[in-house]
């Protein structure tokens, strides 16, 4: 399984960890696909831990970690 | 030791002490974080100041802007920021600058500074501010706040942290900020800034991120 854990304003409707099976998942793109995320409302992307990028790759056993962006003052 | 830093010891060795009064950050903004900013450089014992910001104050800033008052409605953000200091600490050096931070006037806005802080509240302004100071060579002390979340982080020139941060496209959902959470922000970023400055260790490449909401802080890596 994919542990993918979602963060402040990004729980909104979602919960706070999604199992994801593996199948059909190549990279964290599939995963905003999923779970109904635009790309633009990801600021912070790490998997297992390290800053990446929507077309990193995933696979069984990741932790994905989601975070939006922030931007005030 | 003066009697006004005497509560910075021992937490703080003299020498940090003595070195603070020689350094001269920039301050970007003085809303939201600014006030905070700006407030703490002075108690702490900071040498010298300049502030930025062309707006004034208006109803809307004073759920959680430190230096708005109801007498100070229609002022200059800045000027409210120079009279601050003169009545917190009046051996600051304080430079008032009343303008909004643009591409023409950033690299003479951080010229003579040795670090600079970020009170700002838009993508465009922090990007133009991350890429003089990399030019520059110069640190700059991320802070950023929305709703119940803030982060903090150290930016040193090369790391290219708040183009990764906020890619061209990026959408920021709402505009809310309630009264702590500004405070909170801008505490780290004065905590990295003093640390920097006065050669205490400090963590780079990661951002300091807490929800207030929910109670979580992490560190996040960013390399």
């Amino acid at each position: 399984m994919i542990e993918v854990r979602v963060f402040a304003t990004l729980r909104q409707g979602r919960d706070k960890v999604t199992m994801l099976p593996p199948e059909g998942i190549t990279n964290a793109a599939d995963i905003l696909h999923l779970l109904h995320i635009p790309s633009e409302e990801v600021s912070i992307l790490l998997i297992n831990g390290f800053h990446q990028k929507p077309e990193s790759p995933v696979k069984d056993g990741d932790i994905v970690a989601l975070f939006p962006p922030v931007g005030g003052g | 030791m003066e009697p006004r830093y005497e509560r910075n010891l021992p937490a703080l060795t003299e020498e940090a002490c003595q070195i603070l009064r020689k350094k001269r950050v920039l301050v970007v903004g003085c809303g939201g974080l600014g006030g905070h900013l700006i407030d703490m450089l002075a108690r702490i014992g900071i040498g010298a100041m300049r502030v930025v910001d062309g707006d004034v104050f208006e109803p809307s800033n004073l759920n959680r802007q430190l230096l708005s008052e109801v007498p100070l409605l229609g002022i200059s953000k800045a000027r409210a920021a120079a009279d601050r200091v003169a009545r917190v600490n009046p051996d600051v050096a304080l430079e008032a600058v009343e303008v909004f931070l643009t591409a023409d006037n950033a690299g003479s806005l951080i010229s003579g500074c040795d670090v600079v802080l970020d009170g700002l509240d838009n993508l465009e302004s922090r990007r133009i501010l991350a890429r003089e100071c990399h030019r520059a060579g110069i640190p700059y002390i991320y802070g950023a706040v929305n709703g119940w979340v803030a982060q903090a982080a150290i930016s040193l020139p090369g790391d290219h942290l708040i183009e990764t941060l906020y890619p061209e496209g990026t959408v920021l959902k709402n505009k809310s900020v309630l009264s702590f959470t500004p405070a909170l922000c801008a505490s780290m970023q004065v905590c990295l800034c003093v640390k920097l400055l006065t050669g205490y260790p400090v963590e780079t490449g990661t951002i300091s991120y807490f929800d207030l909401l929910n109670q979580e802080f992490e560190q996040i890596p960013m390399v």
